[in-house]
């Protein structure tokens, strides 16, 4: 039976990493949805409704079934449309793929931007500490066209919608070079990779128009 | 079995985190050595080895490969073993809510009455009304429920342990009250349900030395 585009609904947000790892799920999976941007500061009571807990995107509905949470919305994806699988079924690789991506979310994101933005102990000792977790993915996507292995799987979807499709274009607006390809050669090869993926490059909000959020953000965020 | 294939956890006497998984384990009939770590003291060698990235417990070790993060250790036992006893649904929805409220339950709960029970005085009042609504959307989950799980322990009753044991234990070393059995009814009768159990209470570490531990790491927070 096919889908049909009302069987599925995404809330997002244009500059959401994690809503925009959900559409690449979706496109990779061809299946079709409805896709309904929200406005993040003034919520919309859709959004309060579907998601009393955080009231936050993305939220996917499907055939009336509300979800939320990236993590827990792809692995479901994963098992409703089966084709183009992005967990591995391998158990230990399973638990690799979850781990490295609650890393990604959990101590990346947060560091190499948050932190970074505020600078506390200053800017340069931020940026070391960042650069001390992203060697642990430079490892972890070595010798790999993807952290998938041959094709984008979960971590993919993670990390590329977080590292190179948000958190760069927020330092490219604070004028950091935090992960140079001298120091991250896989790193930087494995972005080279992403950026050839169609459904990908579909997937990822326009270049200046999220230098300039993320500006905004980062002024939010530093101490007066 | 050749040693390879023998199951080693890493862990914490007294940590809600590494119980989780020696319940997970225990419910699932999986003989395993454990080892305790000096995770506050002096980390040893091989905890730095097999979880360099957190250098935390709980670590499970299988096959000759570590796997860290409690609730990862969880859903992999539950991937690698398949017993009578199941700690996730097979329903995608079902299976999709479980990692939602278990999340939750680390997200929200855990860290909420952490800051309620030991955080400074002048956010108390605040921070107890906080972890008393993260409670009473629990209460709600649970229902009329055995288990949130159903009619056996699942994976959102392992996430919740800290709530079924811990939660009580804080209260009186810290002298702050948050979950009374009045206000949460439901709550109540499932965590005596939930440490009854012979596989759970097995586990569980002493209450007056977790009681004395507690109040000498944080103090008391009314004088005694």
């Amino acid at each position: 039976m096919a889908e049909k585009e009302e069987d599925v609904k995404l809330l997002g947000f244009w500059a959401s990493p994690f809503s925009r790892r959900v559409e690449m799920a979706l496109k990779l999976k061809g299946v079709p949805y409805e896709y309904l941007e929200q406005d993040i500061v003034n919520k919309s009571p859709l959004l309060l409704q579907l998601n009393p807990v955080y009231k936050k995107v993305p939220v996917l509905v499907h055939k009336g079934k509300v979800l939320s949470e990236s993590h827990v919305v792809l692995e479901y994806i994963d098992q409703i449309w089966k084709n183009n699988p992005i967990l591995p079924q391998d158990p230990y690789e399973k638990a690799m793929a979850l781990f490295w991506a609650k890393f990604v979310d959990e101590q990346v994101g947060p560091v190499a931007f948050r932190y970074v933005a505020k600078a506390e102990k200053g800017i340069e000792v931020a940026i070391k500490e960042a650069q001390e977790l992203f060697m642990f993915l430079e490892k972890e996507v070595t010798g790999k066209d993807f952290f998938g292995g041959e094709t984008i799987g979960f971590l993919d979807l993670v990390a590329g919608s977080m590292i190179p499709f948000c958190l760069a274009r927020g330092w490219e607006g604070m004028g950091i070079d935090m992960i140079p390809e001298e120091k991250f050669p896989e790193l930087n090869r494995w972005i080279k990779n992403l950026k050839e993926i169609e459904i990908v490059r579909e997937c990822i909000p326009p270049r200046e128009k999220q230098i300039e959020h993320m500006k905004k953000v980062v002024e939010r965020i530093k101490p007066a | 079995m050749n040693q390879e294939e023998q199951v080693k956890l890493m862990g914490l006497w007294g940590s809600p985190f590494s119980k989780r998984v020696e319940m997970a384990l225990k419910l699932k009939g999986i003989p395993y050595e454990y080892i305790e770590e000096d995770v506050y003291g002096n980390k040893s060698p091989m905890l730095l080895k097999y979880n360099p990235v957190h250098k935390k417990v709980p670590v499970l070790i299988h096959n000759g490969r570590s796997i860290a993060e409690s609730l990862v250790i969880v859903e992999y036992i539950e991937d690698t073993w398949k017993t009578s006893h199941t700690i996730l649904p097979q329903d995608p929805y079902e299976r999709a809510m479980a990692r939602f409220w278990a999340k939750y339950v680390d997200d929200k709960v855990m860290l909420a009455v952490k800051k309620a029970c030991w955080g400074p005085e002048s956010e108390r009042e605040k921070e107890v009304k906080e972890a008393y609504e993260c409670l009473k959307c629990l209460e709600k989950v649970l229902g009329d429920k055995l288990f949130f799980g159903g009619e056996t322990i699942g994976f959102v009753d392992i996430a919740a342990d800290f709530i079924g044991y811990w939660l009580g234990i804080f209260q009186e070393a810290s002298g702050v009250t948050i979950m009374t059995a009045e206000e949460f009814p439901k709550l109540q009768r499932w965590s005596e349900d939930f440490v009854g159990n012979d596989f759970i209470k097995e586990v569980l570490p002493p209450k007056e030395k977790l009681v004395a531990v507690l109040k000498a790491m944080f103090g008391s927070v009314t004088s005694n």
